[in-house]
């Protein structure tokens, strides 16, 4: 691990975690998210667990970002709280 | 936060997860007891066959869930909700770069999950994978085409398939008088030494893995995205 790139990855995660809770227009937040699980991914990647990196990256950054914005076309696209 | 500093360090070889028999067993035997390089695979696909077993069942048991839940029969679309981003003009640089890409994405899928024993990989992220460029499919041209390629019924039978290679191969097992998911014995069956039984019947596992996971995420897919109706995509 370096610590220079830890950091930068750390800092960015913590701030698409905020952004993705609080924007109000869902389809935003499901992008985000998906950036939210790449940078999680090259954590992974980082600490090499290499298997865990491959699932996050195809899992969480790839399908699951679909479905979630699969589901926020067919439903609603602003948070209404 | 203040006990994070209580935490071992990163890949302390003292931490108690490092120093324990069952973790040093893993990683100096697992070579030699399966013959394969990637002790994660052999942890999840044979040490601990039964938690993935499972988890393949759980997948299963989702997918047919979201189908029970969403999935409509009839025409009463008029309630449902237009999807915003719909455009129904095709695109040529769209299709090309698509008809590109799918088979490169499968292609290493395959290459995932056949050789998930001996590098990072495995069923779950090949089956993954594999279901996506379907999705890639739906999403570049309409639900349709990829209906083409992976009806419905079809993605139930592979689902179903998927996950009775698994226990199938903890029946064989079970048959030839060892335990359950116990494939060392199923070398009498396989042109192999015990050894390498253990490493195919990984392979093989995955390969039902894969099966299961490709079909499931390809119809938990179509469904959230044509609404139930299985008729009209984003």
């Amino acid at each position: 691990m370096i610590w220079q790139f830890d950091l930068i990855i750390l800092v960015f995660l913590v701030i698409t975690a905020l952004i993705s809770l609080s924007v109000k227009d869902l389809l935003s937040a499901a992008m985000i998210f998906g950036v939210y699980s790449f940078l999680m991914c090259l954590l992974w990647a980082g600490m090499a667990a290499v298997d865990v990196a491959f699932t996050e990256a195809a899992v969480g950054a790839g399908v699951s970002a679909v479905f979630l914005i699969a589901t926020v076309l067919r439903t609603s696209r602003r948070s209404s709280d | 936060m203040s006990a994070v500093s209580d935490f071992p360090d990163w890949g302390d070889p003292n931490s108690p997860a490092n120093s324990y028999r069952l973790s040093q067993h893993y990683v100096t035997e697992t070579i030699h007891e399966t013959s394969v390089p990637n002790m994660v695979t052999a942890v999840l696909a044979d040490y601990r066959g039964y938690d993935t077993m499972f988890e393949t069942v759980v997948i299963f048991t989702a997918g047919i869930a979201i189908i029970g839940i969403l999935r409509r029969f009839g025409n009463d679309d008029k309630d449902a909700a237009k999807p915003t981003l719909y455009t129904k003009k095709p695109d040529l640089i769209i299709d090309t770069t698509c008809r590109l890409m799918i088979p490169i994405i499968q292609l290493f899928a395959l290459y995932v999950i056949a050789h998930g024993h001996h590098s990072p990989g495995g069923g779950f992220q090949g089956g993954v994978i594999f279901g996506a460029s379907f999705i890639l499919l739906a999403v570049s041209r309409d639900l349709q085409a990829a209906q083409k390629w992976v009806p419905e019924k079809r993605i139930l039978n592979l689902a179903g398939i998927g996950v009775l290679i698994y226990a199938g191969f903890g029946l064989g097992s079970l048959l030839l008088g060892q335990n359950f998911l116990d494939y060392a014995i199923l070398h009498k069956i396989m042109p192999a030494t015990p050894i390498e039984a253990r490493s195919h019947s990984m392979l093989g596992v995955e390969i039902g893995v894969a099966f299961t996971v490709t079909a499931i995420m390809f119809s938990i897919y179509s469904n959230l995205a044509s609404n139930g109706s299985m008729k009209e995509g984003l």
